[in-house]
């Protein structure tokens, strides 16, 4: 037992405890912070397998962006625990049977699975652990080989963004908005109008 | 149980000897640079600052800890305890913890990784949860206010960030801080990419919360922000790791744009100070232009804030990466893997 191991055992089990918490948690927020510590341990564990830029990668995108906009939402909405637990007895059945078939799925595929074949497919894209640092070993072959698909998971990314703009956008009228070029770019003359008045007479406006 | 060994005790012995080194010095300029901000502000506004304890008010800071000691710490009744304590001992151990991969002179770096910058940008964008989680665990508007604010605000600030270090990696052709220092021999990226310092000296404001961003903490409006509920040496942590976080947003914009340990000219005078002299002095300088900045501008409003982030430094960064590589490739000066 190396000093890795050690490190390994400690992430894998504060992940696996940590993911058990998301699900029993009673308070939806304690509920994401356990998710943003699962996330936390498996990117340790990435770190572990020499991953390091994927590990980075989880931390800068799942934790930093991601997680965060799901605690905004968890702490914005106020859940009543009391109705959401009404239906338990109700729904448990069903969730149980659709993690079982999900849980069957997984065994069946990985017990299926050749380890043995399934290089051969992706022959080009292999580069060998040692030989250059990850990072740029996944640049290789992000950017030559699999470019289109690069490009494609882009685009649909980016589909997605444009269809939440325009289901939540709405203009309203009643809405002032500050245009800081119409600010800026106004004179003097367009806003001050210097009168001579007459005194006891006033102006016309 | 063979982990146990000389060998390895040794290895993890010289680790927390290194951390040793570091994270005292470090924490001493963060007690020191609350002292001269005060000085700065004051000289800005004419005052003297603070000028009572030991000579020239030098031990201020140690009379402000001993005082944030001695005090007692309130934990609000309908507070979210477990979280409440967590919170400001995330936002403290982040800004620490990024100090492990910042090189202060050749060499002289705990761990030298591959993906240092990397690193450096996920903890930066981890320091978000202290904040997010003490707005939500103080259960007072306030705090609530203020912690939404810090997150909207962070989150929007690093995707320039992102971008203006990809200006920097373009240029370099690899994530190692210590490469990075070291493709600066000849010139400092301040020259080719001066506008990308500036967005990153300003985004690095919003990203430390301070002023003219300083809004999550907004006194005329929010009281005091996230830690409005807040006192003792729970407060004192976020305080310190605040500072924390100013003085690495300097040594990172010290490696990035300004040479690092690298000297200004190949001088043999120069030449013969120790590297971690010119990542001082030029950190410090950094810093000094923060405590400028803050004593000279007046807070942004929070609209102006998210104008200034989404509407022009995304797309002026954006422009940016796509000029810096596109005269890289015409130019074909692009950095070759070693």
């Amino acid at each position: 037992m190396t000093v890795l191991s050690l490190f390994f055992y400690l992430f894998a089990s504060v992940s696996l405890t940590s993911s058990v918490l998301v699900v029993v948690s009673r308070n939806p927020v304690h509920s994401v912070l356990f998710l943003i510590l699962t996330f936390f341990n498996c990117a340790a564990l990435f770190v572990l397998m020499g991953a390091e830029f994927l590990a980075m990668l989880l931390l800068v995108v799942y934790i930093g962006a991601i997680a965060v906009l799901f605690l905004f939402v968890v702490m914005m909405l106020n859940i009543d625990f009391a109705t959401l637990r009404k239906g338990m007895s109700k729904n448990a059945p069903i969730g149980v049977l659709v993690g079982l078939v999900l849980f069957i799925e997984i065994v069946v595929s990985i017990l299926g699975m050749n380890f043995e074949e399934l290089p051969n497919s992706f022959s080009e894209a292999q580069i060998t652990y040692n030989e250059i640092e990850n990072t740029r070993a996944l640049g290789m072959v992000l950017y030559t080989q699999y470019a289109y698909l690069f490009q494609c998971a882009g685009l649909i990314l980016l589909v997605a963004m444009i269809g939440a703009i325009v289901l939540t956008h709405r203009k309203r009228d009643t809405v002032r908005r500050q245009s800081v070029i119409k600010q800026v770019l106004r004179s003097r003359d367009q806003s001050i109008d210097i009168k001579k008045v007459e005194i006891g007479k006033g102006t016309s406006k | 149980m063979n982990f146990l060994n000389i060998d390895s005790l040794y290895y993890l012995g010289l680790i927390l000897l290194k951390i040793a080194i570091l994270i005292f010095p470090l924490l001493v300029i963060v007690a020191f640079l609350t002292y001269v901000e005060r000085k700065v502000i004051a000289a800005v506004q004419l005052r003297k600052g603070p000028n009572v304890v030991g000579v020239f008010g030098i031990l201020q800071p140690l009379a402000d800890g001993i005082k944030l000691f001695s005090k007692e710490s309130i934990l609000p009744t309908a507070s979210s305890k477990v979280v409440f304590v967590l919170a400001p001992m995330i936002a403290f151990s982040l800004s620490l913890a990024a100090w492990a991969v910042i090189p202060v002179s050749d060499g002289w770096v705990i761990s030298n990784i591959n993906v240092g910058i990397l690193y450096l940008f996920a903890i930066s964008s981890l320091s978000v949860y202290g904040i997010i989680m003490a707005g939500w665990a103080s259960n007072s508007k306030y705090a609530f206010m203020g912690a939404m604010r810090s997150a909207a605000q962070m989150v929007s600030y690093e995707v320039s960030i992102g971008l203006v270090i990809v200006c920097v990696l373009v240029c370099v052709g690899s994530l190692n801080l210590h490469d990075i220092v070291i493709a600066q021999d000849s010139v400092w990226f301040i020259f080719p990419l001066f506008p990308m310092f500036i967005v990153f000296l300003i985004s690095a404001l919003a990203e430390t919360n301070r002023a003219p961003f300083d809004l999550p903490e907004d006194e005329s409006s929010l009281v005091a922000g996230y830690f409005t509920e807040y006192s003792s040496m729970l407060f004192a942590m976020f305080f310190l790791g605040e500072y924390a976080a100013m003085i690495l947003m300097s040594a990172m914009a010290t490696i990035l744009f300004l040479g690092g340990w690298l000297p200004p000219f190949n001088f043999y005078l120069f030449n013969e100070l120790p590297g971690i002299f010119w990542f001082v002095l030029k950190t410090s300088i950094l810093l000094f232009i923060f405590l400028w900045i803050r004593a000279t501008f007046p807070r942004f409003r929070y609209d102006q804030l998210m104008r200034i982030g989404w509407k022009v430094f995304l797309p002026l960064s954006l422009f940016w990466v796509v000029v810096t590589s596109g005269f890289l490739v015409i130019f074909d000066l692009l950095p070759r893997p070693l």
